[in-house]
């Protein structure tokens, strides 16, 4: 159906001409669901705006883009506006801008269908509307329909672009990143969408995406970008199974999964993509590539068959002068048991060391939270400020860390995570319940003892750019701490050497600015910063999720060994499970400020017992098309409900799957009356009155 | 056999900083950020030269008038308003005064008032604001309270009544008197950016490294506005010398017989194309001033800012 043939993209710029798609060649068949995956500048966005004919006019374009046989490059704009939109839609990454904010998304969907069907009559035009936002699962889509964009969430704007997307029936819908902004169980609800918006219209899906599990569990066949050019392609059981490239292997290999019962080391694909400026001759990843060869930086490997589709008509692709020794390693490796792409990147299991959950009870507590509670008030008006509610940001939850222990503290966005962190940093009386630090309870500390204390406690943040003054240089910015507690200046020099060479960076490095790093090298910065004074204790705050997966591999790896090498005991906040899956030895889930479950790794993963924490683990997908095709999903209604206005009684009800099983008395009982948390096994507990164990892994 | 296709573990791999740092070694030491922007500061040879200028001006204004036969008061009756000559390098006026020894006389109360007056209300902006922005609460509402009633006064007429008080008095007091008139508007702008880079990341971090807070305010959080005080200092230096004229000429500022350029350009109009020297000179030390202050300024902006291009090394 659609056909795409030596796509060319270029673009000019202050260095010179980007190439940003270099012959790129893929079709898509109707009914057919192709995943794109690749690193952010790898060419995936631009081949998706090439097809759409949405380039900017100072793009050159070349090669041939057919669709249903006609060619559409060299349309005008006017011929293929007839095309776009009717039979080729576009699901965008950040729905928020492809809406109007002025109009209704009734009103919206309408017009989509309007423009292409001008007799369409006013009314029947919103009444189909209606149809469709039903379809996509907004509820009471007839009342919502006169909503403006604004007063939805994320995921519900998504649902009413895809409703936009699929109003005319077209033959191709091209998805851009649809999930990258949302939450992982709002991500399943779209992914959901996506698909049975597929089945009722019969169109193929471009899906283009950075998350290997998104793919794998959608998807028929993929395509891994590299450089502007495919670097491999084939059925994605092909792909996932038998990758034949270094780069797809290190992709492969630098995500955590979810379902790993023993810990697996991590592939770090280090260094950057190369500048599409003017690319050196050769394979465009040989600098990173631990295979890479002479004949690699002399000539660019071409496309090339390397073993044929399981029964489909589509053979395995890859673009590397080494697959036949891929494939030998492969073989190799499979009767040992080992894992093609960590032999192949030369990456060790992790250090042995840490402690674990064994012992737990006689370790010392490293940090204590008893029932913390943070509020904000919610105000209105700028000169008579008027309270008119509370955010109940954290509502009393308790955990405890003893030393050398990881705890993974995982929840939506807004659940709190980042409140509680802050609480912990502040060293201040809480608003409610106690927080004791290395033994002393934070309520009770004068000046002094709360510096020293601060030196035991550190902290690394999310965003490695917002985390580092751009003022000082690197050197200044590790050795700030060291200052601030009183350490003599050669000390401190000697020191941050020290540092940079235990985070992996050169001490050289110290003498430039944090812009001059890439996002990897900048998260190592903020952890040698926190290491600075040798602390007990680090908090956490989503140390990988700014970063891109090739990178993050490495950032995890090298916390994994810094926490066996010195003991250190982590509070570690992320939204991704599967990476606190891989780090943490216990686990702490948050839901509207309050923990819903907790316990060891293995036991809550294993058998979750709170309906949230089986939702929301079952909502990860997992890089295996094979398992992800045997999964089943426990879809989550509606969003988050605000936590100015909690509901009663278990907070959890308004969207908990199991609440809907249940009969009228016990249905009071969740309306009613909160549930406390209660031990489900050794060391594990969940907040539901009627929690039972549930496999979803 | 698949031994050569394994790589030797994980090293940090090509950085994007560029291959301009040699090969790693234990050696090279730290610079800290005080070194290492004098060093992209001189760098920059536009704003090393505008130092320069600056240094030799002081010198001139204030070494020069010992080696020149000449002082500001003495009138040559033999030399009334001739143009510049060996004898007189700028000329003399109606009164037979060597305008060199004028100008360097007029160029140290020019120089000292306006650089004065620019770090001081400078400085006083920078810590009003940022303790307003930082502090927050009664501190932030006081000190705003005093910025508003300071921007609605009459800051002319206050140094015009205030002026009998302190005539015969040190030129000190006019510095202050014009520096405590110029820094509400930058306060208000600093206090401003303070509110948003208090919620940095990097700030939170001092803070939770145990950082004071006053330590936090200048490492931190005026440094991430130095462009903004700089730039505001070297227009500063402009404002207090022409304010300064502008006072003088009413007869508030400088008096008689104590001279500044200000009162200088302010006589040398009125003849500017009939005896030019009187005025082009005054006025030709006023723009090199201003314009030496500002390169000067440039050049400390582009080396405290590490996004910029031109405190680089070139290779
Ligand atoms: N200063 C504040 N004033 C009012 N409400 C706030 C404030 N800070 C946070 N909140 C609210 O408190 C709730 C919890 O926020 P928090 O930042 O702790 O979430 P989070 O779990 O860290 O989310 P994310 O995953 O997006 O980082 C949210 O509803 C948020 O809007
Ligand atoms: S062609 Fe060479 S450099 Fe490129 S991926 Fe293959 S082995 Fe690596
Ligand atoms: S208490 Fe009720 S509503 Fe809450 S999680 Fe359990 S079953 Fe669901
Ligand atoms: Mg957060």
């Amino acid at each position: 159906m659609l056909e795409v043939r030596d796509l060319e993209v270029s673009f000019p710029s202050e260095a010179g001409r980007v190439a940003a798609v270099r012959g790129l060649s893929f079709d898509v068949g109707a009914g057919e669901v192709l995943g794109i995956v690749g690193e952010s500048g790898s060419g995936k966005s631009v081949s998706a705006l090439a097809t759409m004919g949405l380039l900017p006019p100072q793009a050159r374009i070349g090669g041939s883009i057919r669709f249903h046989g006609t060619e559409l490059l060299g349309k005008s704009d006017v011929a293929l506006s007839r095309i776009r939109g009717r039979r080729i839609a576009m699901v965008f990454q950040d729905p928020l801008s492809a809406l109007t904010p002025i109009f209704t998304v009734g009103d919206q969907v309408a017009e989509a269908l309007r423009v292409h069907d001008p007799k369409l009559a006013k009314k029947a035009a919103a009444e189909r509307a209606v149809d469709l936002l039903d379809l996509v699962g907004i509820p009471h889509a007839r009342a919502r329909s006169a909503s403006f964009p604004h007063e939805f969430s994320g995921g519900m704007r998504q649902r009413v672009v895809i409703a936009m997307a699929i109003a005319n029936d077209p033959d191709l819908i091209i998805a851009d990143e649809p999930t990258t902004a949302l939450d992982v169980t709002v991500q399943a609800q779209v992914l959901d969408v996506l698909k049975t918006a597929q089945e009722i219209t019969g169109a193929g899906i471009v899906l283009i995406t950075h998350d290997l599990g998104v793919v794998a569990g959608v998807a028929d066949r993929l395509m891994v970008m590299y450089a502007g050019r495919a670097v491999e392609q084939g059925a994605v059981d092909e792909v996932f199974g038998h990758p034949r490239m270094p780069y797809t292997l290190g992709l492969l290999g630098s995500v955590p999964r979810l379902d790993a019962t023993e810990k697996r080391p991590l592939v770090p694909i280090e260094g950057q993509p190369p500048p599409m400026t003017d690319l050196p001759p050769g394979c465009p990843f040989t600098l990173r590539c631990p295979m890479a060869v002479e004949r690699c930086s002399a000539e660019e490997p071409a496309l090339e068959v390397v073993g044929p589709g399981p029964g489909g008509p589509e053979p395995h692709r890859s673009a590397c002068w080494r697959s036949g020794d891929i494939e030998r390693v492969e073989h190799d490796v499979a009767g040992a048991g080992a894992d093609t792409a960590a032999t192949l990147f030369g990456v060790r299991a992790p250090a042995p060391g840490a402690a674990g959950t064994d012992g737990r009870p006689d370790r010392p507590v490293v940090l204590d939270v008893v029932d913390l509670v943070k509020h904000y008030p919610v105000t209105t008006g700028s000169v008579f400020r008027r309270r008119v509610g509370t955010v109940h940001a954290v509502d009393g939850i308790s955990f405890d860390i003893r030393e050398g222990e990881v705890l993974g503290l995982v929840g939506e966005s807004g659940c709190g995570k980042t409140t509680t962190l802050m609480e912990i940093l502040g060293l201040e009386p809480p608003m409610g319940g106690r927080i004791v630090v290395l033994g002393s309870d934070v309520a009770g500390l004068g000046r002094r003892a709360r510096v020293a204390v601060r030196r035991d406690l550190q902290v690394v943040f999310q965003d490695p750019v917002a985390s580092l003054d751009p003022r000082l240089p690197v050197g200044d910015v590790i050795g700030e701490p060291l200052e601030v507690h009183g350490v003599a200046r050669p000390q401190i020099r000697r020191r941050v050497a020290e540092l940079l060479d235990l985070v992996g960076l050169r001490p050289d490095h110290a003498n430039r600015y944090p812009a001059e790093f890439s996002g990897g090298q900048r998260q190592r910065i903020g952890i040698a910063r926190a290491l600075a004074l040798e602390p007990k204790v680090l908090i956490l705050d989503e140390p990988v999720s700014a970063l891109d997966v090739s990178i993050r591999a490495g950032v995890i790896n090298l916390l994994e060994d810094l926490r066996a090498r010195l003991g250190l005991a982590f509070l570690f906040v992320a939204h991704d499970l599967s990476v606190v899956r891989h780090v943490a030895d216990r686990v702490a889930v948050m839901y509207l400020g309050k923990i819903v479950e907790i316990g060891a790794v293995d036991r809550v993963f294993a058998a979750p017992s709170h309906p949230y924490t089986q939702a929301l683990l079952s909502a990860i997908p997992i890089p295996d098309p094979a398992v992800e095709r045997r999964r089943e999903r426990i879809l989550l209604r509606g969003d988050l409900p605000s936590p100015a206005d909690p509901p009663s009684g278990c907070r959890f009800r308004t969207r908990c799957p199991l609440f809907v099983e249940l009969d009228e008395s016990r249905r009071r009982r969740c309306v009613t009356e909160e549930p406390p948390r209660a031990a489900v096994g050794s060391g594990h507990e969940a907040a539901c009155h009627f929690a039972h164990a549930r496999e979803v892994v | 056999m698949a031994s050569p296709v394994i790589a030797s573990g994980s090293g940090t791999g090509p950085d994007p900083a560029g291959a301009d740092t040699g090969p790693a070694g234990g050696a090279i030491e730290a610079l800290g950020r005080r070194r290492l922007v004098l060093r992209r500061f001189l760098r920059n040879r536009l704003s090393a030269a505008g130092g320069v200028v600056l240094v030799l001006l002081f010198a001139m204004a204030f070494l020069g008038p010992l080696f020149y036969p000449w002082d500001h008061r003495t009138q040559d009756d033999l030399a009334l308003l001739t143009p510049p000559s060996p004898e007189h390098w700028f000329g003399t006026t109606k009164l037979g005064e060597d305008l060199f020894a004028q100008c360097m006389r007029g160029l140290q109360k020019s120089l000292l008032i306006g650089l004065l007056v620019a770090i001081i209300s400078t400085a006083l902006a920078a810590v009003v604001g940022a303790a307003a922005g930082y502090f927050g609460r009664a501190t932030d509402r006081s000190l705003m309270w005093l910025v508003d009633l300071l921007l609605v006064l009459p800051s002319f007429l206050v140094v015009a009544i205030l002026s009998p008080a302190f005539r015969g008095g040190s030129w000190l007091l006019l510095v202050v008197l014009l520096a405590a008139f110029q820094w509400m508007i930058t306060a208000r702008i600093v206090r401003g950016m303070t509110l948003s880079l208090r919620e940095r990341e990097y700030v939170k971090a001092a803070r939770f490294m145990g950082m004071a807070p006053w330590p936090i305010i200048r490492r931190h959080i005026l440094p991430n506005m130095a462009s903004l005080l700089i730039i505001d200092a070297t227009i500063n230096v402009g404002t207090a010398i022409t304010a300064e004229t502008a006072l003088s000429f009413f007869g508030f500022g400088i008096q008689p017989p104590d001279i500044s350029l200000g009162t200088l350009i302010y006589n040398g109009t009125e003849s500017a194309l009939t005896f030019s020297w009187l005025f082009l000179f005054p006025a030709a030390l006023l723009v090199t001033t201003v314009l030496a202050v500002n390169f000067l300024g440039d050049g400390l902006r582009d080396a405290l800012d590490p996004t910029s291009l031109r405190g680089r090394r070139r290779d």
